[in-house]
């Protein structure tokens, strides 16, 4: 048995194992990764998973091909509960390993920065965004006030009217600003492929360039207190005609109230009007 | 070195098995335990979600679209003998001619729910001006019988708001001179004689299913934020509306 060529059949198993099970994987399980291809942001995220599927595969096949080649050549066939022969430490190995394990995480390292650096990947980003899509000066903005337990939604552009379901226009560059009147919360829009913490007196940019029509979940993914469980939503893209009907319903329909909203603004610190401290 | 197989065997066998039979009923012992005690942890804090309060649930007229009659009030006290925290803000229930404390509500589907509350509180006023707008009604918000389009934000005592029905109602509060006056209400239940606004109006429940239902005004006073204690505390400024 010691003199049989193990390293070599394992290597090869293991070799064409991976050359097969790595673009099976990458082509028919990956394209089914979430968050799908709802938006430009969202099918990023869907090709980011398919390559970390695809370069997981071989240490996947690696450690099942390694496991099942122990357990079948070197089992126990006579009951004896001796101890084997001590394992040593191999140079060669050991090199190989590091060389290989360190090359694979530089360039998860270096793929996931290029990645980020395209558009935010859908990602809060701060006040001051780093990484912009091409055409960002002209896109539509859009706040998401958290609160405990619901999000509201103000169109700037529009007369800053507030509505409490968000509605976007499709084909378009949205600019998300998401932010907070009381506790930390986080708006995860599942489908658009965007999530973004929602901080008291912070601005939060996020991106997205919505597709065709859609109907996506809305849910906070930050634990903010008794109803964090209920705080969700149902939003919709819809083509431009639908938006500016909608819109249009929006602010004659809270025409009311928004004579009482602040000025728009990309924070708030609203007072504690009289009794709450 | 070696050892032969058989006198391995011979030898040790009995001491792991009764090694293993030991080890399996530590784990076993520890998995009850921590079982035990996760249940109990499950039922403290089902019971702190839910309070002590109990569902109510109102007579419903028959007909093509059946209706209820539903009275609440809200107080700035509950009282002593309503609840454990007599200073919290509640919504208390009229049932069967008595102020209970429940925020469950059972009603039926696709019924229209009348409302009726007697708010003995001041004004608190809203974190988001954007609530003080009646929303997913069916007819209008009365405050004293006369029609409301929106609060100004210093305003609102409370709301009564059902996120998943789209029912958002701002509660007008007792003035100034009303709050100060000797017809003021200290502690829960709170008689129609004393100072009080009378809110109407009319929502209907839809679909069956479990919906929470909520006061947006930071109105817990003295704790952080106006957001703790009795607004996270299932029983005082928050429930359910159980739809069947």
């Amino acid at each position: 048995m010691r003199d049989a060529p193990h390293g070599k059949r394992f290597l090869i198993t293991f070799a064409v194992l991976s050359v097969i099970a790595t673009p099976l994987v990458a082509i028919f399980v990956g394209r089914e990764f979430p968050p799908g291809n709802a938006t430009a942001q969202a099918h990023e995220q869907v090709f980011d998973n398919s390559w970390l599927v695809a370069i997981m595969t071989p240490p996947a096949v690696f450690v099942l091909v390694f496991l099942a080649y122990v357990l079948t050549a070197f089992r126990n066939r006579t009951g004896d509960l001796v101890d084997g022969p001590p394992v040593r430490g191999d140079a060669r190995i050991q090199t190989w390993w590091m060389v290989v394990t360190g090359a694979i995480v530089l360039f998860l390292a270096g793929f996931g920065s290029y990645e980020l650096v395209q558009s935010g990947s859908g990602g809060g980003q701060g006040p001051t965004a780093a990484f912009e899509p091409a055409g960002y000066t002209k896109a539509m903005d859009v706040q998401v006030i958290a609160q405990q337990w619901e999000f509201t939604y103000r169109y700037p552009t529009y007369g800053g009217v507030e509505v409490p379901h968000l509605v976007l226009p499709a084909n378009t560059l949205v600019r998300l600003h998401v932010t907070s009147l009381d506790a930390i919360h986080s708006f995860w829009a599942y489908q658009l492929g965007v999530k973004a913490d929602a901080n008291p007196g912070s601005d939060n940019i996020a991106y997205v360039q919505t597709k065709g029509p859609l109907t996506f979940d809305i849910h906070c993914a930050e634990l903010c207190g008794l109803w964090h469980g209920y705080m969700f939503d149902t939003g919709q893209v819809v083509d431009a005609r639908a938006f500016a009907s909608w819109i249009k319903r929006q602010r004659s329909y809270f025409a009311p109230v928004n004579r009482y909203l602040p000025a728009y603004a990309t924070t708030y610190l609203p007072d504690p009007q009289r009794r709450a401290g | 070195m070696t050892v032969p197989s058989s006198s391995v065997r011979g030898a040790q066998q009995p001491d792991i098995s009764a090694a293993m039979r030991e080890t399996t009923a530590k784990l076993l012992g520890v998995a009850a335990g921590v079982a035990v005690v996760g249940i109990l942890i499950g039922f403290y804090v089902s019971g702190w979600l839910v309070g002590d309060t109990r569902p109510y649930r109102p007579a419903a007229t028959a007909g093509a679209t059946p209706s209820v009659n539903l009275t609440l009030q809200t107080v700035a006290a509950v009282g002593p003998t309503l609840a454990p925290h007599a200073d919290w803000v509640s919504y208390l229930v009229l049932e069967h001619g008595r102020w209970t404390r429940s925020t469950i509500y059972t009603l039926p589907a696709h019924a229209l729910v009348h409302v009726t509350i007697y708010n003995f509180d001041g004004a608190s006023g809203l974190r988001n001006p954007f609530l003080g707008q009646p929303q997913g009604l069916v007819g209008p918000l009365r405050f004293d019988g006369k029609v409301v389009h929106a609060l100004p934000p210093d305003q609102p005592s409370h709301t009564f708001a059902v996120p998943e029905l789209g029912v958002l109602v701002p509660i007008a509060p007792v003035s100034d001179a009303g709050e100060n006056s000797p017809k003021a209400c200290g502690y829960a239940p709170c008689a129609l004689s004393m100072s009080h606004r009378t809110i109407t109006f009319t929502f209907r429940t839809g679909k069956p299913g479990r919906y929470r239902w909520q006061c947006f005004v930071p109105c817990a006073a003295g704790f952080v934020d106006g957001f703790g204690g009795p607004m996270q505390t299932v029983g005082y400024m928050d429930g359910f509306l159980n739809v069947v």
